[in-house]
């Protein structure tokens, strides 16, 4: 993006000469120079406004908050000033920010460099939210967020910068063999707004997104049952047809998120499918999320979905 | 645990003055001609330190002019401002007179600051940026923007150009490089500078100007702009003005410094405190801030002192906290006021022809409000049609949006 339009900059915490503290912008200084890739203060409110500045005097600001839990003090600018200004002025001014932010836990972090606050952002009109899973689809879908004219908040899934995550943290493969891996050179786009259909089934609709999805795919395996697995990829605005098509099929779904489960984007989901899948559905919907406490450090195991709770929620689908 | 001898209180501030006291202020000891101009292209910030903890001022008491920092601006230039304050004042009277009979919400009048966007807008280059607070309407008169368009958007009607979608005062006026005004208090100081960044970015000689009120200048946003603009050298022109009263929370609680402008110096920005009500004054710093953010010598903190002689809103009641006659008091006087006089004082104005002025403007407001109410008001309609709820919230509808949007229509 960088290559192609003079309009795209890039900046955030450590994000310049050092390439980020998760490697994701190394060597991007050197290439294209330090007017375009920069560091900037340890301030993510003022780099939240700067972008939206730049972006409403015709930049593409591309900025990233370090972490995910940081992003608060960005908050007011974020939902009140990015997320508004094109319906306020009545479409005088728009301002097409990207924040990336690495999001989710799985590195022992704890508290402060773990948690997974997208639905602190679904909630927000103005906004779309994007959460990666793969290599491939952090490419395409970082393209169309970029390249969007709206206001983007881009999750990434730290746990899975290095490598698929299927839940063991004794046996963390790399991206070496995942058929995902593969990202070709130049430019292509995965559509805001469109799910990625990871595997296909017949009895169960398993729903996930960023590095869960990963973890999903173990428990389909370990459960037996022949599942849908649906990677949403953007959550505002989410692939609703994707999600009623496989339901309608299978009579059956589980949804599954980091994040805590009281107020997640999956009771946004479980309430829209039950509106639109109720004479479908064989079992009530499972939800298998994160617990409604604060993300611990040494017990992070214990609070993060693993493959066993998302396999006994399949298995219990499908006992009718 | 031993007690504290002072029996352990909180040291909470005041205001000088409250209801049923007497304010008094004492006179200022600055003259104009007390500060030398330095070079806004080449001056280190610590070059401004006697400016920022000083007030630079062109017009005396007695509407006389002098002083390095007089601008020299011809009679015309003069008048125009002059024409353009009254405008302003003319124009909120009429719509805090709408407001009482309920044709809008809301209403917030510039009183006593109408020379602060109007003196600065006219020192800057159409082609500069207007990131103002909703005390900055006077700006858009500069810019040419049309009363009636104005007024539409105060009264939310079918010709209010953000289609009701914010409160009166809450102007968008893209033509005019005037970026729309939002509520939370702060913001736009921050977005300030990156506006300007993008300027620079794109080789530009653009600047950016924004202000921030004195009690605003104690959220994040103030030093997140400050810190910014110092790093990056920003071409931007940072205002903190400094009207005394934030609703009834008045500027002792906004800092324990007692001044505003040298807070800039630490962050390494030129500083200035100006008398916010002496429209030479603040045409010439802001001239001088806008040089020098256009040489490439970075930003500008600039501390308007001024007054805020109106309430703080059409819902405010400044009785219930500082004396009804407190702007009396002012050492400033009032904008309007000292501009006349010195124009009189010139022999380019009279008491006659002011009245006139006056006249000429009220017929002018009163036809631009017959005008902008045939197209609805708050009160009786018609409104934008309700799908505009809907609409410019992200640049293409999405399913959602048009889903709900079907709903509430019926479809």
């Amino acid at each position: 993006m960088l290559d192609s339009d003079p309009d795209v900059i890039i900046f955030g915490e450590d994000v310049g000469y050092f390439g980020g503290v998760f490697r994701t912008t190394d060597g991007l200084q050197e290439k294209h120079g330090s007017h375009r890739v920069f560091d900037s203060p340890l301030s993510e409110g003022g780099i939240a406004a700067t972008a939206f500045g730049m972006g409403l005097n015709g930049l593409r600001p591309v900025v990233e908050i370090q972490f995910a839990d940081y992003i608060f003090p960005a908050y007011d600018q974020i939902v009140n000033e990015m997320a508004k200004v094109r319906h306020r002025s009545g479409g005088e001014f728009w301002s097409p920010v990207t924040l990336r932010t690495p999001a989710g836990g799985g590195i022992r972090g704890g508290h402060h460099h773990s948690q997974s606050p997208e639905s602190q952002f679904t909630h927000t009109p103005g906004l779309k939210v994007v959460y990666c899973s793969t290599p491939y689809n952090a490419k395409g879908l970082l393209i169309s967020a970029i390249e969007c004219n709206d206001p983007v908040v881009f999750f990434e899934p730290k746990r899975c910068y290095r490598g698929p995550f299927y839940g063991d943290p004794h046996n963390v493969p790399t991206w070496s063999e995942h058929p995902e891996a593969e990202v070709p050179e130049g430019h292509y786009r995965i559509p805001l707004g469109e799910a990625r259909v990871a595997q296909q089934g017949s009895d169960c609709t398993v729903i996930s997104w960023g590095a869960m999805v990963h973890v999903c795919e173990q428990a389909i395996r370990d459960s037996g049952v022949s599942c849908d697995l649906i990677d949403l990829q953007t959550l505002v605005p989410w692939d609703r047809e994707a999600i009623v098509s496989s339901v309608e099929k299978t009579g059956r779904c589980v949804i599954v998120h980091e994040a805590p489960k009281t107020s997640g984007f999956g009771a946004e989901m479980a309430a829209s499918i039950l509106e639109r899948c109720f004479y479908h559905l064989e079992a009530p919907i499972e939800r298998v999320t994160g617990w409604d406490t604060p993300f611990p450090h040494t017990t992070e195991w214990d609070y993060m979905p693993g493959p066993s709770r998302i396999a006994a929620a399949i298995v219990k689908t499908q006992e009718e | 645990m031993t007690p504290r001898d002072d029996g352990g209180k909180i040291h909470v501030p005041d205001a000088p003055f409250r209801p049923g006291e007497e304010a008094s202020f004492e006179n200022w000891p600055w003259k104009p001609g007390d500060f030398p101009k330095p070079d806004p292209k080449n001056c280190h910030f610590q070059d401004t330190v006697e400016l920022a903890n000083g007030l630079v001022r062109v017009l005396d008491d007695d509407g006389n002019a002098s002083g390095e920092w007089n601008p020299g601006l011809t009679s015309e230039q003069l008048l125009t401002g002059l024409e353009h304050m009254v405008r302003l004042r003319i124009f909120d009277d009429r719509m805090m007179k709408m407001q009482r009979t309920g044709l809008l919400s809301f209403y917030m009048r510039s009183l006593g600051e109408e020379a602060v966007a109007i003196a600065q807008t006219m020192a800057l280059e159409e082609q500069d940026w207007i990131f103002p607070t909703y005390r900055q309407p006077g700006a858009q008169f500069v810019r040419g923007r049309d009363m009636v368009s104005m007024i539409c958007h105060c009264i939310g009607n079918v010709e209010d150009n953000i289609k009701g979608r914010q409160m009166p005062v809450h102007y968008s006026y893209r033509e005019g490089r005037f970026i729309s005004v939002s509520s939370p208090v702060g913001t736009q100081f921050s977005q300030a500078v990156g506006v300007s960044l993008a300027s620079s970015y794109k080789g530009l000689d653009e600047v950016t100007i924004t202000w921030i009120g004195d009690g605003a200048s104690a959220e994040g946003d103030y030093h997140y702009a400050l810190n910014f603009a110092s790093v990056f050298n920003a071409p931007v022109i940072l205002n903190l003005v400094n009207n005394q009263w934030a609703i009834s929370t008045h500027s002792n609680f906004a800092t324990g410094m007692g001044s505003f402008a040298s807070r800039g110096i630490p962050f390494g920005l030129a500083s200035i405190r100006v008398d916010g009500n002496d429209f030479l004054a603040l045409y010439s710093v802001t001239k001088w801030a806008r040089e020098r953010a256009a040489s490439g010598s970075g930003a500008t903190h600039i501390e308007v002192l001024t007054y805020r002689t109106g309430a703080h809103s059409s819902s405010d009641d400044p009785s219930r906290y500082r004396p009804k006659d407190e702007h009396t008091k002012w050492p400033g006087g009032d904008p309007v006021d000292r501009l006349k006089e010195h124009l009189i004082k010139l022999g380019e104005w009279s008491e006659d022809q002011h009245k006139e002025l006056e006249e000429r403007i009220d017929g002018e407001v009163i036809e631009a409000y017959k005008e902008a109410v045939k197209f609805g008001d708050l009160a009786n309609g018609p409104y934008p049609s309700a799908d505009t709820i809907f609409t410019e919230v992200y640049e293409e509808m999405p399913w959602h949006l048009k889903e709900q949007h079907d709903e509430m229509m019926g479809d």
